[in-house]
């Protein structure tokens, strides 16, 4: 992964750049209008959220099974993404919300569940940061329990009445939106595994250099 | 003073659920969106290009931040291997 660092990050800078192209481009639905186009990188980033909630809550059970220090390192730059994405998400939100909905924000299940997801990943941040001794372990049990939630994110439009769109829309989206749409989402995924890349690469320092600290008390 | 502060809290505390209640002036009656003034109205363009601005500038902020405690920390570890002796 170290190796194809660099290329992925010259191939999402450029896909980043021309992603504001295949938006404008891109059609929108005819009854929201032109701020329907938030949809492009507002699912995707809802998306990527909840791939990252899963990476960060399976690493973590692996890391409680197995004990692997790498499973560790991966839970934690996942939580940190989470929370990334979710400001993404929960920022974009409104802002087609607003124009839509004619409000900026609802209680909703979709909304309030993501909005839980997402302070269940700031809590593992905040576990990691102070708890002290033992603060992996317990970290590790908080973010399988963000895991849970996930689905329950995804589903919650379907089995609940909510003003949010159901998950039938992106599958069948239009041909002239679903370009753009894959293109965005391929955009952040991989924007996504630049990013988680660079964080463990930051965690595994932080690892030596407390290593370091060790070997020198010793 | 204490039971000032109580009586005060309460009256707070009671009175901010019913002044929630009040409907705003203006919003007696149902008004569809499209039929919005002008000056009321958002323009889509905008939210558009202030979420796709948002996702940049947030995502920016992080790379600044990963980059940040990258640098901290690998300068640290070269502080930490000049003053450690050679064994």
């Amino acid at each position: 992964m170290r190796k194809a660092f660099m290329p992925l990050l010259i191939v999402v800078a450029v896909l980043l750049a021309y992603a504001p192209v295949m938006i404008a481009q891109g059609a929108f639905e005819q009854s929201m209008g032109l701020v329907s186009k938030i949809m492009y990188f507002h699912a995707p980033s809802g998306m990527v959220m909840l791939v990252s909630a899963i990476v960060c809550g399976v690493a973590s059970a692996l890391y409680l099974w197995r004990k692997n220090p790498a499973m560790d390192r991966l839970a934690m730059a996942s939580a940190e993404l989470t929370v990334l994405f979710g400001v993404l998400v929960i920022g974009t939100g409104p802002l087609w919300a607003k124009k839509a909905w004619g409000i900026w924000w609802d209680w909703e299940p979709r909304l309030t569940m993501t909005v839980v997801g997402w302070l269940i990943a700031v809590s593992y941040l905040f576990v990691r940061k102070y708890a002290g001794p033992g603060s992996d372990k317990l970290g590790a049990a908080l973010a399988v329990f963000g895991t849970a939630n996930v689905p329950f994110i995804y589903l919650s439009v379907n089995i609940w009445r909510t003003l949010h769109p159901k998950t039938t829309v992106v599958p069948t989206l239009p041909p002239g939106m679903r370009g753009p749409f894959w293109f965005c989402a391929l955009t952040l995924f991989l924007l996504y595994l630049v990013l988680l890349t660079a964080r463990i690469h930051l965690e595994r320092q932080q690892n030596a250099l407390d290593e370091l600290y060790l070997a020198l008390e010793d | 003073m204490r039971g000032l502060l109580i009586a005060l809290c309460s009256a707070v505390l009671t009175a901010a659920p019913a002044l929630a209640q009040q409907p705003p002036t203006g919003q007696s009656e149902f008004v569809p969106m499209k039929n919005l003034p002008p000056s009321e109205q958002i323009p889509a363009a905008t939210l558009l290009v202030a979420g796709y601005s948002f996702i940049w500038v947030a995502v920016a902020f992080y790379v600044w931040t990963i980059w940040r405690r990258l640098n901290k920390v690998e300068a640290e570890m070269r502080s930490l291997a000049q003053k450690t002796p050679q064994r």
